[in-house]
């Protein structure tokens, strides 16, 4: 049915040494324009996706972008410009655009490179290039039969909204003008789908997806496909509760999202601002004793991990809170000059922070929960890292005796971030590793339901 | 005449000497499969930003791209490839890789082009332009200055001036030779208020397809300024909201989410193509109470979710989504709309050259009822008045839908009162629509900061409605 893919991912992409050569011409012509400062960052990336519904091939997608960021300093004046054309003119207008920026901003005294002494000085090898190129005709079937395994898993499966393959594969340049020029390529893959269940009680829907840097780590796809259809039958007939206070599980892979707006209320961007409910927090109890969060930025093949962060500093293992205090902040160099602290290597983001697990699994903690909610999806924007004040739209199950009873839909979830931290029972260990987050589910208490 | 339609050809294709001719072979050679239709779309887009914090302005952003996407259909499938250089050799080798999801077979003939491209609903001059540098610096110092004098209680001034010229053409086997030069600019005032040890935020903004002169205009710089801060001083007096189902009242414009959330995206042509949606195969029916219409409308002036043309060379036009409460129709772009055998609506559109067009919404609203808002609010007796939200979501194949407050207040005895925290509040869109008793003679649309995503993909869209009162809705807050 389709011809060959016509090229591979990885000769696809630039090579690391002509993206090194554009960096190096950035800095060159910056400096001539009277630049005191240059940093500049250049990406190169190429994927295949595709996706099949109800046994058809929807969308075959070729993907292939780059793109170059300029930063110029003028003394304590910055100025940032950014193309996807890498031709040299294109690459002048666009460091002359910075300059040109740099020449209406006011001077910031916190303005400027990374600390020279904290670039990266050793590369290690973190294993997070797997560049996978199947056929179109290869990538169809898996996606083929990650969606079969659904769509025959039970017969209240009624419509699908499809099944996808996407590969990816990329290189990172970054260098600046105090010397450092490093790179790292990755390569991420994915395979998921998303089925339809009807019953009497309407239509649900959910999905299941495996994303790895290795094609050779990613889950079965029968195996993701019989996951995403169990996880859709059983959102069938859900009823919405009365309003009421209960304890919560927050599945792991909802619980990810807890740890998310920790990082946010603890990130020098919130902080300097004033825009965070755990402002003046370094040293003081977030969480119950039990609780340990690391920041572990060489797991080899993790999604989140990295050899530098995107101002060149070298990322390292580190603490964030010990003992349920917070040890740490998450920084770029701009928010720790403001802060009077150094930076944590975290421009452009964490690098695998982990939760550690206690020792309960899933069924173990719903148990000793006993009686409360299991919440599998929320929903909306209702987080205000400001306030710390916490309101979204939830569903998941009814837990009753440690035992699942029937789903729970269209109901909220209300409470404040600081007391959900405090109220942290435990972690159990169903560590979900497919992001840069990693957690178990969490049991919290502490938090309103309001339905009916 | 066809003014868009030179000012593309002179942007995307002169400057590698690429005709109107290399288009049309290109396209030949796609049909050389056995494909139904496809199209090129060429695309430039400059963009700047400028942002202002401790009183000073200490960020701006240059930002230069262009491309290709080309897109080959063959009964449901979609091959899709596209190229950032526009050259022939990458356009060649985009349409090669694009039409391989179908066999070789007989050429079909590509239509003789229909040109398209005439402005009229926005100017095609560049905003970049339209303010020097400097003004742009010392607008932002200025709404900083006026903020803070406003009120001590005002720690933190964050203001953002942006603007974008995107000029796009595409040519398909339909015939369709269309362009669109679109110019977008907004700014935005976010302020942190902070008394007794409490923080609270608040914010406004504005823009559209205009030029910056916009914001010089009926005092919009001065609203903004003092929106945001009356918003943050509100929330610093806020008590926690109530929990559980209770009559809400929402006010004009920008609550107009509530649409978006609860029917729009419900009523998009791909997912009643795939009979996905609550509202799949329900043309027809009473689907929202007698006095509701809604609509989605991408031909108002000057307006951020309005188009010229669609991403598909289709023009926009004013598409009755629910009449009196009846399911009229769906939005649609031109490959639901063929599969499902209606006519495209001008709802096809894409975030840039590098993603698939779909049907989106543009500017979507219900119109005017006949209720004073006054007389919505005082005819309750215990409840919520929501009159600003953040943002909100749906999950479009239970009805599911939640948007959230950030400025609110309590209802008691018809009156009112104290203002509460920022809630949640849930529902389910058919039934939600059921129970709209009240429609206002006050429809507002948003001041233009709409943006929606969709499947990895944002386009700007604006919202709107007059003041509603909704019988029940479940507001998740903390009292139970």
């Amino acid at each position: 049915m389709a011809e060959k893919a016509p090229v591979s991912q990885a000769d696809e992409l630039p090579s690391a040494a002509r993206l090194r050569e554009i960096i190096d011409s950035v800095i060159r012509e910056a400096r001539a324009l009277g630049a005191s400062g240059v940093e500049a960052a250049v990406s190169a990336d190429a994927g295949l996706s595709v996706n099949v519904r109800n046994d058809e091939v929807e969308t075959v997608e070729h993907h292939r972008d780059k793109g170059l960021g300029v930063t110029v300093y003028f003394g304590q004046r910055k100025g940032n410009a950014s193309t996807t054309d890498f031709h040299a003119e294109a690459v002048s207008d666009t460091v002359k655009a910075a300059c040109d920026i740099a020449r209406h901003i006011t001077e910031d005294p916190y303005a400027g490179l990374a600390e020279p002494s904290l670039m990266a000085k050793v590369f290690p090898d973190l294993d997070l290039y797997h560049p996978w190129t199947p056929t179109t005709e290869e990538a169809i079937a898996l996606a083929l039969d990650c969606e079969r395994a659904a769509r025959t898993a039970d017969q209240r499966i009624i419509n699908s909204e499809g099944a996808y393959l996407s590969t990816h594969a990329g290189l990172r340049v970054y260098g600046n003008s105090n010397g450092f020029l490093g790179d790292y390529a990755s390569s991420r893959h994915s395979l998921g789908c998303t089925m339809i269940a009807q019953s009497q009680g309407g239509m649900q829907r959910d999905h299941w997806y495996s994303i790895s840097r290795c094609a050779g780590d990613l889950e079965a796809a029968e195996a993701i496909g019989k996951k995403a259809a169990a996880r859709t039958v059983q959102r069938l007939d859900g009823r919405k509760l009365s309003t009421r206070k209960v304890p919560v599980v927050f599945a792991a892979e909802v619980a990810r999202g807890l740890l998310g707006h920790l990082i946010r209320a603890i990130s020098g961007g919130s902080l300097y601002r004033q825009a965070s409910f755990l402002i003046d927090s370094l040293g003081k109890p977030l969480f119950p004793d039990f609780v340990e969060i690391s920041e572990r930025p060489h797991i080899p093949r993790a999604l989140g991990s990295a050899p530098f962060d995107s101002e060149g500093v070298a990322t390292q293992d580190r603490t964030l809170v010990s003992g349920g205090i917070l040890q740490g902040y998450v920084l770029d160099s701009y928010a720790a000059r403001r802060l009077g602290l150094q930076t944590t290597g975290n421009a452009g983001g964490v690098h695998n922070l982990e939760i550690a697990a206690g020792e309960m699994d899933l069924p173990s903690m719903l148990k000793a929960m006993g009686r409360g909610l299991l919440v599998t999806e929320v929903m909306g924007q209702g987080v205000n890292i400001v306030t710390g004040d916490y309101s979204r739209g939830a569903s998941g199950f009814w837990v009753e005796n440690g035992e699942i009873q029937y789903p729970v839909e269209e109901i909220t979830l209300a409470g404040h971030l600081s007391e959900m931290f405090r109220g942290l029972q435990a972690v159990a260990t169903d560590l979900d590793t497919r992001g840069n987050l990693r957690t178990g589910s969490w049991w919290v208490n502490g938090l309103t339901i309001a339905g009916n | 005449m066809n003014q868009s339609l030179e000012i593309a050809k002179q942007a995307l294709l002169s400057p590698t000497g690429l005709t109107e001719n290399d288009l049309h072979t290109v396209l030949d050679k796609l049909s050389s499969h056995s494909i139904d239709s496809a199209d090129l779309y060429f695309q430039s887009v400059r963009q700047e930003s400028w942002s202002l914090e401790d009183a000073i302005v200490k960020e701006g952003h240059y930002h230069i791209e262009q491309g290709v996407g080309v897109r080959a259909i063959s009964g449901e499938k979609t091959g899709f490839a596209y190229s950032d250089e526009i050259i022939l050799p990458a356009l060649t080798q985009a349409a090669v890789t694009a039409r391989a999801i179908a066999r070789q077979g007989q050429q079909q003939q590509v239509q003789a082009w229909q040109r398209g491209g005439v402005p009229r609903l926005y100017s095609a001059d560049d905003p970049l332009a339209s303010l020097t540098a400097q003004d742009k610096v010392q607008l932002l110092q200025q709404l900083d200055s006026q903020a803070r004098k406003i009120d001590p209680r005002v720690k933190q001034v964050f203001v953002s001036l942006s603007g974008s010229y995107e000029v796009m053409l595409v040519a398909a086997t339909d015939g369709t030779l269309a362009a669109d030069v679109r110019p977008m600019v907004r700014l935005n005032v976010s302020v942190i208020a902070e008394h007794n040890g409490r923080r609270e935020q608040g914010s406004c903004g504005g823009g559209g397809r205009v030029s910056y002169d916009y914001f010089m205009h009926d005092g919009r710089t001065d609203h903004y300024v003092q929106e945001a801060v009356r918003q943050a001083l509100v929330n610093l007096e806020a008590v926690d909201a109530p929990a559980g189902g209770m009559p809400v009242i929402l006010g004009p414009g920008w609550p107009g989410v509530l649409l978006h959330e609860a029917v729009g995206h419900g009523l998009e042509g791909d997912f009643n193509r795939k009979a996905s949606s609550v509202f799949s195969n329900r043309i027809g029916e009473q689907v929202a109470a007698k006095g509701c219409t809604v609509v989605d409308n991408g031909t108002m002036p000057g307006r951020r979710g309005s188009l010229n043309v669609d991403d598909e060379g289709v023009a926009t036009q004013e598409n009755i989504l629910i009449e009196n409460g009846i399911l009229k129709g769906y939005m649609q772009d031109k490959h639901n709309a063929h599969l499902m055998g209606v006519k495209p609506t001008g709802n096809g559109r894409r975030e840039s050259y590098a993603h698939l067009p779909m049907p989106r919404m543009t500017n979507t609203y219900m119109l005017a009822g006949e209720y004073d808002p006054q007389e919505i609010i005082a005819s309750v007796d215990k409840g919520i008045y929501a009159v600003n939200f953040g943002g909100g979501q749906v999950d479009i194949t239970s009805g599911k839908f939640v948007f959230s407050a950030s400025e609110a207040y309590l209802i008691e005895n018809g009156k009112v009162t104290a203002p509460v925290k920022g809630a949640t509040l849930i529902g389910n869109g058919p039934e939600v629509m059921q129970k709209i008793s009240m429609v206002g003679n006050d429809l507002q649309l948003d001041l233009g900061v709409g943006v929606c995503g969709k499947e990895g993909q944002s386009v700007p869209v604006g919202v709107g409605q007059p003041t509603l009162r909704i019988d029940e809705l479940t507001v998740g807050g903390t009292q139970a």
